[in-house]
Parts: structure tokens; sequence; C-alpha cells
């Protein structure tokens, strides 16, 4: 089967900052795989070009199908993001965004399954700017969820989260198996996600390897950057200057 | 979904979300009568000039207007990074362009039914020639809005984009401005066969850059 | 890295040096005043040139832009010409529009008038103010030169409806005037082969000064090219990886 996603030397820029200096990754249908890496390593930048949202700069990449060099945006329906804001409306309740999201996106469903899920169904008809931190990462999830995507990107997921978040995350997590879901997601909580994840990517300075999919044993960070084999690094600049 | 079906569920989006924070109602709106009112202390209306200017008046509030009500349009998508939402969605450009536009024209509709209200009672303006008068106010609405809106998208990311929109924006719907206050001068005056060729040109304005900013507001909105 | 050759850059210096040492002495001396505005009219010399600068300028702008948002001819050639004649264009419009000023002064008694081509000069003057500010804000260059490239041709596209809008206007306004001051001079003989040389005279220097700013222009990207670069080597071996790069081929890897 077609890897989910596929990246070659990835270089990628933040402005002239090269957040991305040359990731390679594969990621298979159904895996959860879990980045992870200091603060400044780059994984919500990985996650952005995931999504198609920042352009690639050097090397190749392919997203459900998707070149990312040509094609960043026809994949983007198929892939949810769950960043560090909720890209919610203030004013709006917490059924309108997910049913905004999710009619946006071409899904007609109603939001209340999604909503249960998370337990959001008390406060439907509550507008986001009066929901607290945690309230807000759950409804930002159920948006995400209530898209339908074949991709979940997640970006700290578990940063702000309460307790019934946490436990309907580790639901979808442990169940992607069912649900056809792919999740990518970046954690600092690591003992949390490991058990769940069924491979991890150590993500250094920009740079990222071990395309083939290892055992689930989590490989030493220090090894990453004592490794012996040479760093493939991004090979010349995009001939469209 | 279908262009048009796209393009209202972001107007209604839009359209509810004022409908909910009342900004237009609360701020703009008020703003608007406010610049009459300082238009009456700056020309002083002893003078006899006000209600011969009134009409230019009138557009220069409406303009005034617009840049508040753009501004809105994209702080709503500012917060909380909504604007990455409608990046995903998948939405077509064109489709966001003609919703966010359609959303701000009928905002910028309910600010000139007030303000024509205000010009009349304050400058006592009488107003005659309504139809050009009115097919004038919609050509040139669809053409601020239009304009706005592809401008609002493009300084939309930017941190110094408040200061930034008036100066893209304003010498751009010059011909507005010219347009609509000669056509309001000319039907109010009872000479409505001089307004109808400012007419023609607000909506030739007015179709243009609809479909500039059709074209353009995708790829803008990846810049942003 | 510039647009002309080196050497052809320096010989058209020289040449606008000369072809404008030749205007200032017809335009001042060869040349006989005017009958009705004796020597002020002498400004048009400079004025008209200077005008047909500012459009030409613009309209390089313009399509500099086009050829940039093209896929086919996407190159950053075209974003850094946009870019430079766009200053040289603010720079011409401005003159024009003192110039303008100057001349109507001792014709009107006013240093400003309502006429049709200063409005829609002025207009034009804004529209290049908001295209610069535009990009003197930071971003990645792509960004910035695919943004300023739609914003220079949604400019474009108002030039004309500007033009006609404000020429109608003033047209319907002079009518009801007794006294239509106008910047027309009659021009015949000497006072035509002058202005059409002081066209060819700016229209070189506008050349020459276009090369040079493009290639400031190429020198600062060439710059940003290196920092990055330079930018992607510190990251790596600051983080204590492996380097020098080497190419390894997909798949070599255990």
């Amino acid at each position: 089967m077609q890897p989910v996603v596929r990246l070659r030397s990835a270089v990628c820029l933040l402005g002239r900052f090269p957040a991305l200096a040359g990731v390679d990754l594969d990621v298979r249908d159904r895996e959860v795989v879990l980045l992870s890496g200091g603060n400044g390593a780059g994984k919500t930048t990985l996650l952005r070009l995931l999504a198609g949202l920042v352009p690639l700069r050097a090397g190749t990449g392919e997203v459900l199908g998707h070149d990312l060099a040509t094609d960043r945006r026809g994949h983007r329906r198929l892939v949810s993001l769950v960043g560090h804001e909720t890209a919610c409306y203030d004013d709006l309740t917490v059924h309108e965004n997910v049913r905004f999201a999710a009619r946006a996106s071409g899904v007609d469903a109603p939001p209340e399954p999604v909503l249960e899920q998370l337990g959001l169904q008390p406060l439907a008809a509550v507008p986001h700017r009066r929901l607290s931190a945690g309230q807000r990462r759950r409804l930002a999830f159920a948006v995400a969820l209530a898209r339908r995507p074949r991709l979940l990107l997640l970006d700290e997921p578990h940063a702000g989260l309460d307790a019934e978040g946490r436990a309907a995350l580790d639901q979808v997590l442990s169940g992607t198996a069912q649900s056809g879901l792919t999740v990518v997601l970046a954690s600092h909580e690591l003992d949390r996600v490991r058990g769940l994840a069924s491979r991890e990517v150590v993500l250094t300075a920009g740079q990222a390897h071990g395309s083939v999919p290892e055992p689930a044993s989590v490989p030493d960070p220090e090894a990453a950057a004592t490794d012996s084999r040479p760093p493939a690094r991004a090979t010349g600049e995009r001939s469209s200057g | 979904m279908n262009l048009i079906q796209e393009a209202l569920l972001v107007a209604g989006k839009d359209l509810r979300i004022e409908a909910r924070s009342r900004v237009t109602t609360q701020q703009v709106l008020p703003f608007g009568l406010i610049v009459l009112l300082l238009f009456a202390f700056a020309l002083d209306p002893d003078r006899g000039v006000l209600s011969r200017v009134a009409p230019g008046l009138f557009w220069v509030a409406v303009l005034l207007g617009t840049l508040l009500s753009i501004g809105r349009a994209f702080a709503i998508e500012a917060e909380n990074g909504a604007l990455d939402g409608l990046r995903l969605s998948g939405l077509d450009g064109s489709a966001l362009f003609l919703g966010k536009a359609g959303a701000v024209a009928v905002q910028l509709v309910a600010l000139e039914v007030l303000l024509t209200a205000g010009v009349v009672v304050l400058f006592n303006v009488g107003l005659g020639g309504i139809a050009p008068l009115v097919l004038a106010t919609i050509a040139a609405t669809v053409g601020l809005a239009a304009v706005g809106t592809l401008y609002g998208v493009l300084s939309a990311g930017l941190r110094v984009r408040e200061t930034l929109l008036p100066v893209l924006l304003l010498p751009v719907v010059a011909p507005v401005l010219l347009g609509a206050s000669r056509a309001w001068e000319a039907a109010i005056d009872g000479a409505s066969g001089d307004a109808w060729p400012w007419v023609a040109l607000l909506g030739i304005f007015a179709v243009l850059f609809t479909g500039i900013g059709m074209l353009v507001f995708g790829p803008l909105l990846e810049e942003s | 890295m510039t647009l002309l050759n080196p050497r052809v850059s320096r010989i058209l210096g020289w040449a606008a040096l000369a072809a404008l040492a030749v205007l200032a002495v017809f335009g001042l001396w060869v040349a006989p005043p005017d009958r009705v505005q004796s020597d002020a009219q002498r400004l048009m010399y400079l004025h008209v040139p200077s005008a047909w600068i500012a459009y030409l300028a613009f309209g390089i702008t313009a399509m500099a832009s086009a050829l940039y948002l093209w896929r086919r001819t996407r190159s950053p050639v075209w974003d850094r010409l946009a870019a430079s004649s766009a200053e040289l264009g603010v720079l011409f419009t401005g003159l024009t529009l003192v110039l303008g000023s100057l001349w109507g002064r001792p014709v009107w008694g006013v240093w400003w008038a309502w006429d049709a081509r200063l409005v829609t000069t002025a207009v034009l003057f804004f529209l290049y103010v908001g295209y610069l500010a535009l990009r003197r804000v930071p971003a990645p260059i792509e960004a910035r030169a695919k943004r300023s490239a739609i914003a220079a041709l949604v400019a474009f596209a108002d030039v004309p409806i500007v033009h006609f809008s404000v020429d109608w206007w003033r047209t319907l306004h002079q009518q009801a005037t007794v006294f239509t001051p106008s910047l027309n001079a009659h021009i015949h003989g000497v006072m035509a082969f002058t202005l059409w040389w002081g066209v060819v005279a700016f229209t070189i220097l506008f050349v020459y000064l276009l090369d040079r700013r493009y290639r400031l222009e190429a020198l600062e990207e060439d710059l940003e090219a290196r920092e990055l670069t330079l930018a992607i080597e510190e990251r790596v071996q600051g983080a204590g990886l492996t380097a020098p790069p080497e190419h390894v081929e997909v798949g070599a890897r255990g």
C-alpha cells in the first residue's frame, strides 16, 4: 500500500531560517507516529509541511498521493491539523464552529457524535470565547475529527488538555486500525504517548532520519547525533529560484 | 458544494458572527455618524455649504467605514488562527472571496442606509432621482467591498495591516468616490440623465474588481 | 545580476549625462520662450518627459509583475525589475508633480490646479507609494514577490479607470468655467524638437538608473541567499551532527 507520507531530504524555511534542514519520513496507513525532539527542532514546521501549509523549499515530499512540490493544496481536505491555536471563531458556539468546519470541508453530517466523543455536548451552545483553555483544546480536536480526515496531525495535543480530553485522545490514538485514521503527533509527553505510538521519529535541528519503520523500541536521542551514517542533506535549491 | 453554496456558507458565517458580536452596529455605524457630525464642525453649517457638498461627505464617510469593516472582516480570521482553518478547509478561493466580500457589502449597505438618513436630517438634503441614487449606491458598494476584501486578504497576515490597508486601498477606490459623489449630486439636483454615465462607471469598476478578486483571493490567502 | 552588460551600462550613463546637457542648452537657450507663458513654459521640457517616464516605469512594473506571476516565465529577474522600476517610477512621478506645480504657479497663480493629468498623476503617485510600502514589509522573498506582483497588477487595472473618470470629471468641470487653465503650450519647430530630445534623454537616464537599481536589488538577494546557506550549516553544526554534507542515495541506509 502507498505510504501516507513520504519525505526525502525535505527543507522548509520560516522566513529565512531553515526550520527543516533535511527530513526523511515515511508514514504508513493507520500508523501512529510520534515526533519527538527539543524545542525549536522543527516539529511544528514539519506538521505544517505535511498539511500543505508551508511550501517545500528543497527535497521531495508526498502526502496521500499529492506531490507537495506541485500540489500542496489538493490533499488539504483529507488532513486535519490541530496546532497551538484552535482556528475557531470567538463568537460562534461550539456546535456552530464544528458545523462550519465540517461543512466547509464537505462533510455534511451533524456534529453531535463528535461532540459526544469529546464530552462537549453539554457545552454545545457556549460561544468559543467563554470556554476554558481545556475546553478550547477539546473543541479544536472536535473540529479536526468532524472533518473526517485520513491524516490527523497533532501538535502537542496534550498541552492544556483536560482529563476528559486526554481520555478521548488516547481512544483515538489506539483506535486507528479500526477507524482508518493515520496520525502523526508531536509531543513532549513521551511516556504517555510511546505506548500508543507505533514508531518514534526524532527531530534534531531540523533533520530527521530513519525512514524504514523499526520495531517499537525507542531510539536513543543521543545516538542520532553520533550516528556514523552521514546525514542525507538537501542537495541544491529548487530551480524555480 | 458549488461555488455559490460555498460563498453563502462563508458569508453566513461572517454575518452570524456580526449578529452575535454586533461590532458593525455598535461601532461602525456610530463611527459613520460621528464622521458626519465632524464634517459639520469642520465646514460650519452656517455657511450654507453642507447641503451642497453632502454627497461627497457621505461617500467619504462610507469609505472610512469600509476601512473599518474590512479590518474587522479579517480580524475575526486572525484571532485564534482561523485563517489556517480556511486554508485547510479546501474551500475554493473564489467562493471565499465572494462570501467575505458579500458579508462586507451587506454591512456597508446598513451603514449607507443610516448615513442617508444622517445627511437628510443633519445636512438638509432632499433626495431625488431615487433610481440612479440606489443603483449608484449598489454598484459603488459592490466595488468597495470587492477591492477592500482583495486588499484585506493581502494584508491579513501582516502585522502592519491596520496602517497598510488604507494606503493600499484608498488610491485604488478614488474613482468610486468620484463616481458615486457625482452620481448622487446629479440625482439630487434632478439631473438624473447626468447620473447614469457615472452609474455605468461604477458598474464597470464593480464587475472588474469582483472578477479580479475571485481570481487572486486564493493565491493571496496562501501567502498571508 | 544586471540587466545590461556593464560596459553598455557605463556608456548609457555617459550618454544620459551628455543628452541631459544638450537638453539643458536647448531648453534654456535655444528654444524660444512661449508667447503666452514666456520662460515658465520651459519647465515643460522637464515636466513632460518626466511624466512619460512615470507612466513607462509603471507599465514596466506591471509587465514584470505579470511575467513573474505566470508560471512559465516565473523568475526572480521579473520581481527585481518590478521593484526597481517602481522605485524609479515614484521618483519620476513625484518630480512630475513638483514640476507641474512649479510650472503652474506663474501660469495660473496657484500652486496646484485640478487639471485632469495632474490629478491622475497624483493618484498614480499614491498607487506607487502603496506598492513600495507593501514591499517594505518583511517577508520571505517569494511570498513578497507574489503579493507585490498581484498588488501591482490590481493597481495597473485601476489606472485606466482613474484616468477616464478624472478626465471626464474635469472636462465637465471646465465646461462650467470661463477660464480653462491648461498646461498645453503651442509647440512647433525647435520647441517640438527640444521636447522630443527631452523624452529621449530621460529615457536613456531611466534605463541606466533601472540597471543600477536592479543590480542593487540582485546583490541584496544574493546576500540573503548566502546568509541562508550559512544558517543551515550553522544549525546543523551547532547541533553536533556530522558535517560536511554528502549526497546519500535513498535506500543506501541500513
